[in-house]
């Protein structure tokens, strides 16, 4: 095997792995103040849509980016009220979330199927995750406030008694993991496609939240993670490509597949779990006047 | 002297009322926000709002039509009550309802040139098998290793809808086919007989009817509707008086599961007729909005089944005379859910507003 090849693939990976360490981080960080957003294949998807169009209307990639990220955190402070200030049920505001993001994102991007554009060079994205994995595990370690953060996640009740706002805490945290979801779905439209199709991204959404339970909801371990799930993507296309004699569906198979299994794999340790996951995971927070 | 604005007060015990109140609210709300989306899209909301909820069903055929898309949604999400009572999150139904859809149709497709009357009775309880198994995965990975069935059971529907796209255009793909990704027809006896000459309402309407009979006898008459409804409010009084909880994840899946695969084989076999690649608009997800809007209660569910399923036929209706993208629909129904969960607080809490002076 010669070195260009490996080079080549390396370099694919890196590229197809960047969405998710964007999405798994985002939801990490929302996860670890203790709320879980199921939303995040919808966020994405509509961050991937308004990005694409305010590219092709404007021209401006700045501007893409910034409507995108704008659209997740719209997406998330809806969310965020309806979990934080009306209490409800976490997982199923956000299953709605993802169905309502499904729907706005292919009703607002139905006259944009298969406009061309330039797509950006995604070089700068992929150092750009590798660098906010480190800043989010130094600010949950290394400061008092991911340290109030942690807090929070891990008993609302004393962090509340300590006079924490718990809410302005959560609030800000699921805004966050809303605009790396947005983030992802932009890179996905502009840098990795580059272009727009109905639920172009393909359950990586989903796969970002497995990623969380898989990194034990430590930072660096989301790195790990993806780039264990980017290699099996990318080696079951390399590999589809090859024209094995196997169908190439079992090959498509193989990234949920693998989800589940290490899903699986780690999971298997229940106490591992218990300690690693946030204790206020899901739990709302209740004042009581 | 008040407060402007209100604030939330815990209630000592859970509002009935509201609990009735709650699903109208929020289709109430969902509407009012529809002509509101319709108006900023340039249309007028009250024939926009006509087009989209009532001309859908002013005539026999419509009717027919919204039973048609009713019965999958209201049979599996009777079958995600068994789960959602008890907090087990499946949302794999679109998997489940897929595999059914395999082995039934499997039946079906061996069978192709047999017509005799066992052969719907099998390809329904080969539905029924295909989708338990498929729903007991989850149930095992849960069980037995801790496993979130949030995610895996997600991950099996990709999984399951990759074995269809495998089958359809590989080892089933239909010889006369001219290479279309589709399976050959079952033949007249493998097919939902019509319960109305010229309208597409089959007879998985009858089952769906039964199965939700037998499911409110079940939950209301039965040990085991106690039980699930037991671990679901306080698992610690549930481990306190001795229910297993794997036997209920197990039971609730594979109860789920076959209802949802029930659901699958009703489509291949009723109005499609074949397998191929898009067999259901994502029932499976949307029976989830169902449940909740149904209050997974089975009167509830027959009527958010048909709520819901009007807003696929409002969609395509949309679609059709006002040219808005059919997705339209997943929006109000998105809407729905989040306007029914925001209003669930009236349940167990109450507005007031505080005395300042």
């Amino acid at each position: 095997m010669n070195l260009d090849l490996i080079f080549g693939i390396l370099q694919i990976v890196l590229i197809a792995t960047t969405p998710l360490v964007f999405a798994g981080i985002g939801e990490l960080v929302t996860e670890k103040s203790g709320v879980l957003n199921l939303g995040v294949e919808g966020m994405m998807l509509v961050g991937a849509v308004s990005a694409f169009i305010i590219l092709v209307i404007t021209g401006s990639y700045f501007l893409a980016f910034f409507v995108s990220i704008l659209s997740g955190i719209i997406m998330s402070g809806l969310f965020a009220f309806l979990v934080l200030f009306l209490m409800s049920n976490q997982i199923a505001t956000g299953l709605a979330l993802t169905i309502f993001g499904i729907g706005l994102s292919s009703m607002l991007g139905k006259q944009y199927i298969g406009t061309p554009i330039d797509g950006l060079s995604p070089w700068f994205f992929v150092i750009f995750s590798f660098l906010i994995v480190f800043l989010v595990s130094y600010f949950f370690y290394k400061t008092k406030a991911g340290l109030i953060l942690r807090a929070v996640g891990e008993s609302h009740n004393s962090a509340h008694a300590l006079g924490y706002s718990v809410i302005k805490i959560r609030f800000l945290s699921i805004i966050f993991g809303g605009s790396m979801c947005a983030l992802a779905g932009s890179y996905i439209s502009i840098c990795y496609a580059p272009m727009w199709q109905e639920g172009m991204t393909a359950g990586r959404g989903w796969i970002a939240l497995a990623l969380v339970v898989f990194a034990t909801w430590k930072p660096e371990r989301v790195l790990i993670g993806a780039y264990i799930f980017g290699g099996v993507t990318i080696l079951q296309m390399n590999l589809q490509a090859l024209g094995l004699r196997f169908p190439g569906q079992f090959f498509s198979m193989a990234p949920y597949v693998a989800t589940i299994i290490v899903l699986v794999l780690i999971s298997s340790n229940k106490l591992r779990i218990k300690l690693s996951a946030p204790a206020s995971l899901t739990i709302p927070f209740y004042k009581g006047r | 002297m008040n407060s402007l604005f209100p604030s939330i007060v815990s209630r000592s015990q859970s509002s009935g009322l509201m609990n009735f109140f709650v699903p109208i609210i929020s289709i109430v709300l969902t509407l009012i926000t529809g002509s509101i989306i319709f108006v900023l899209l340039g249309f007028d909301p009250i024939y926009a709002l006509y087009t989209f909820f009532i001309s859908p069903i002013s005539s026999t055929y419509g009717i027919s039509e919204l039973f048609v898309k009713a019965t999958p949604l209201a049979l599996i999400a009777i079958g995600l009550s068994y789960c959602f009572k008890n907090n087990i999150y499946n949302i794999g139904a679109e998997g489940q309802l897929t595999m059914g859809a395999i082995f039934g149709g499997g039946i079906g497709i061996f069978f192709h040139d047999t017509n005799a009357f066992w052969l719907l009775p099998l390809m329904i309880f080969a539905g029924a098998i295909g989708g338990a198994l498929w729903g007991l995965i989850p149930a095992i990975l849960k069980t037995k290793f801790n496993t979130n069935e949030i995610l895996t059971s997600l991950m099996l529907v990709y999984v399951a809808l990759f074995i269809l796209d495998y089958l359809v255009v590989g080892p089933w793909k239909d010889p006369f086919g001219y290479s279309f990704p589709k399976s050959r027809p079952f033949s007249e006896s493998g097919r939902m007989p019509l319960l109305f000459d010229g309208l597409r309402v089959h007879f998985g309407l009858i089952i769906t009817l039964f199965l939700i009979f037998v499911s409110w006898f079940i939950f209301s008459k039965t040990i085991f509707g106690f039980q699930l409804k037991v671990s679901g409010y306080s698992p610690k009084a549930a481990r306190y008086a001795g229910f297993n909880q794997t036997t209920l994840v197990f039971f609730a899946f594979a109860i789920c599961g076959a209802f949802a695969g029930i659901a699958g084989l009703a489509e291949v076999s009723g109005p499609i007729g074949l397998l191929y690649r898009d067999i259901s608009p994502n029932y499976g997800f949307t029976a989830i909005i169902v449940a909740f809007l149904g209050r997974l209660h089975p009167i509830g569910i027959i009527f958010a089944s048909l709520v819901i399923a009007l807003t696929y036929l409002g969609a395509e209706d949309a679609q059709l005379f006002l040219q808005i993208p059919s997705a339209v629909g997943f929006i109000f129904q998105g809407l729905v859910l989040f306007y029914l969960l925001g209003a669930e607080l009236l349940i167990n809490y109450k507005l007031t507003y505080k005395k300042l002076l």
